[in-house]
């Protein structure tokens, strides 16, 4: 089979399910049971660490 | 050692740019050659002042601490000075479309249309837009990872070496260097330039995240490093080119026909999804939170927007090859991911907004909320606008019409434009350590300057667009075409006036912010501060 025929059909066969498994792995990723505590934290943090210096000893990152 | 290796890599650099002054084959070649022979010397010399004197004594000095703003500040200016020039060439050339007199006989090539407008759209998307992307990544990136900006002075060769990218495009335009795909316009050598300071922007940014000291990496971060990302590798596939000589600007594509056309728009249009949307949108995610002063309504949905974002954009790029050599099943392709993207778009555009939930008296009193809020209104209106010109249907009466221009300039003056001023009217009093921006009203005024411009622009490109692409289907009864080329473009004489009015008060405004930030920085009540405040 030629190069773009066999690309085209891998392409919208297994290529095309791959991607759509790893969106929805996403997403169900995103709503997992415990994610809202660290969502919480994570969207909290525009409002730390304006100074640096202080950043370093109650940073997040333990 | 390594002083010693710069040394000898600069006296290179101006030996062979001293060639190519000399066996220069066209005018923009040559230019480029003096001008980089001249900075390889200055940097020569200045390279040779820093060299250590041995036995002197001195000790290097200490590694700075704290957040690295110099080329933050560096690029706010930046933003600013070629916002300026890119309202102002976009003005003129809009002023010469209405008045083709303004192609003065006596500048030809250099000034007339064709060359001035890449000159335009570059020194908008590339400069103006590249430089607040740059300059808002490097300060959001630290701040959101409680890091200095990784590699010392990369952050610098990456502000400097962008800047010689944007003279080195500007003026090869003019001087008639181009490779003519549109926003992808410098020729090789440029590529060549941009590509090594695009990738060392991939490093620093990178290099932040990886040391950085939360432990999430905020949804900001993710939008920027998606843009570095994709633009790198955009950049580089849709600029595959062989040099016709080493000494001359002229290259050959290496795609040729309709493979070319959809690598031009695959380029073309994720310069719209990842450097115009995914860029600015790690703006929004920080700058909105900040200036509201509470967390992203939901950090859930930031993901989804992300992921969604990053999925379905790539895909979006045949809609710009309706109705050609294309096959069928690709524009369709295009088209159908045109469409789902309005989803993503909407749940971003969204999120933004009600991160205001609880806040909305902020847009009455709070001139650079009510800009993100107008900016993020835009956002979703040329969200809207896209995917339904996409449609093959409504395409074959927009596309090669003012439509597409009207349309894309709502998304940029609108969308790109209002966020980047209020990220700068955001940056300068913190950058500067000042309390607020010199005058709140001014603020006011250029958000009132901005939006009536947009306005008319967008409405007078709309009339012109839809009535210029009905005038050229109009057939009679024999089917006979009714209308020439030319009556077209006499009927579309008051709009375009228009729409060039709407450019002077866009202008202005960007004017009065250049006047503000001047009076910010320079304010004499105020001690001019060289360490950023957070440093401190």
């Amino acid at each position: 089979m030629e190069t773009y025929s066999f690309l085209r059909e891998l392409a919208d066969s297994w290529a095309l399910l791959v991607l759509t498994l790893i969106f929805l792995g996403v997403i169900g990723w995103a709503y997992r049971p415990g994610s809202r505590a660290l969502h919480d934290d994570a969207a909290d943090v525009p409002f730390r660490n304006e100074d640096p210096n202080q950043a370093r000893n109650d940073g997040a990152r333990q | 050692m390594f002083d010693t290796l710069k040394l000898i890599v600069l006296a290179l650099i101006m030996f062979f740019a001293a060639l190519g002054t000399d066996w220069a084959r066209d005018p923009a070649y040559m230019v480029h050659a003096l001008l980089i022979m001249i900075i390889a010397g200055g940097l020569f010399l200045w390279q040779l002042r820093q060299m250590p004197v041995e036995a002197s004594g001195i000790v290097s000095a200490p590694a700075p601490l704290g957040y690295m703003d110099g080329p933050v500040r560096y690029g706010v200016i930046a933003t600013a000075f070629w916002g300026v020039v890119g309202f102002l060439a976009g003005t003129f050339i809009a002023f010469q479309l209405a008045f083709p007199v303004l192609n003065f006989e006596w500048a030809q090539p250099y000034t007339n249309f064709g060359r001035l407008r890449p000159l335009h759209t570059s020194a908008v998307i590339f400069a103006f837009g590249g430089n607040a992307l740059i300059a808002t990544s490097f300060y959001i990136v630290q701040r959101t990872s409680a890091a200095r900006l990784w590699g010392g002075n990369a952050a610098w060769f990456v502000f400097w070496g962008y800047q010689l990218f944007i003279v080195l495009a500007a003026t090869g335009y003019l001087l008639g260097a181009t490779q003519s795909k549109e926003y992808a316009e410098p020729e090789w050598y440029v590529d060549i330039w941009l590509t090594i300071v695009w990738l060392t922007y991939l490093a620093v940014f990178f290099g932040t995240i990886l040391k950085r000291r939360e432990r999430h990496i905020y949804v900001a971060n993710w939008f920027f490093l998606a843009f570095i990302i994709t633009v790198a590798m955009l950049h580089v596939v849709n600029n595959l080119a062989i040099p016709v000589s080493i000494w001359g600007s002229k290259s050959v594509q290496v795609f040729s026909g309709v493979q070319d056309a959809m690598t031009q728009w695959w380029y073309g249009h994720n310069a719209v999804g990842f450097f115009l949307t995914a860029g600015f949108l790690g703006m929004m995610y920080y700058f909105v939170p900040k200036q509201a002063g509470r967390p992203v309504y939901s950090y859930k949905l930031s993901i989804i927007h992300f992921w969604a974002l990053i999925f379905l954009y790539i895909w979006a790029g045949p809609h710009h090859l309706h109705y050609t050599a294309l096959p069928d099943w690709a524009a369709t392709l295009g088209m159908v991911f045109s469409i789902i993207l309005w989803m993503p778009s909407w749940g971003g555009m969204i999120n933004g907004l009600m991160t205001l939930e609880g806040a909305w008296d902020k847009i009455r009193t709070d001139p650079i909320i009510r800009m993100f809020v107008a900016s993020l209104a835009f956002y979703g209106m040329s969200t809207f606008e896209g995917p339904m010109m996409s449609i093959r249907a409504v395409n074959s009466l927009s596309h090669y019409t003012d439509w597409t221009v009207g349309h894309v300039h709502s998304g940029a003056l609108g969308w790109n434009g209002l966020i980047t001023f209020g990220a700068l009217y955001f940056l300068t009093p913190r950058l500067w350590g000042r309390a607020q921006m010199h005058s709140l009203s001014a603020i006011n005024l250029h958000f009132w300057l901005a939006t009536v411009g947009i306005v008319l622009y967008a409405a007078s490109m709309w009339v012109s667009g839809i009535m210029e692409g009905l005038m050229w289907r109009e057939v009679d009864a024999n089917g006979f075409l009714v209308n020439s080329f030319a009556d077209t473009v006499e009927a579309k004489y008051l709009m375009y006036v228009v729409r060039g009015l709407g450019g002077v008060l866009y202008l202005a405004g960007g004017v009065v912010m250049v006047w503000n930030m001047w009076m910010t920085i320079r304010s004499p009540e105020a001690r001019p501060i060289t360490v950023a405040l957070p440093a401190e």
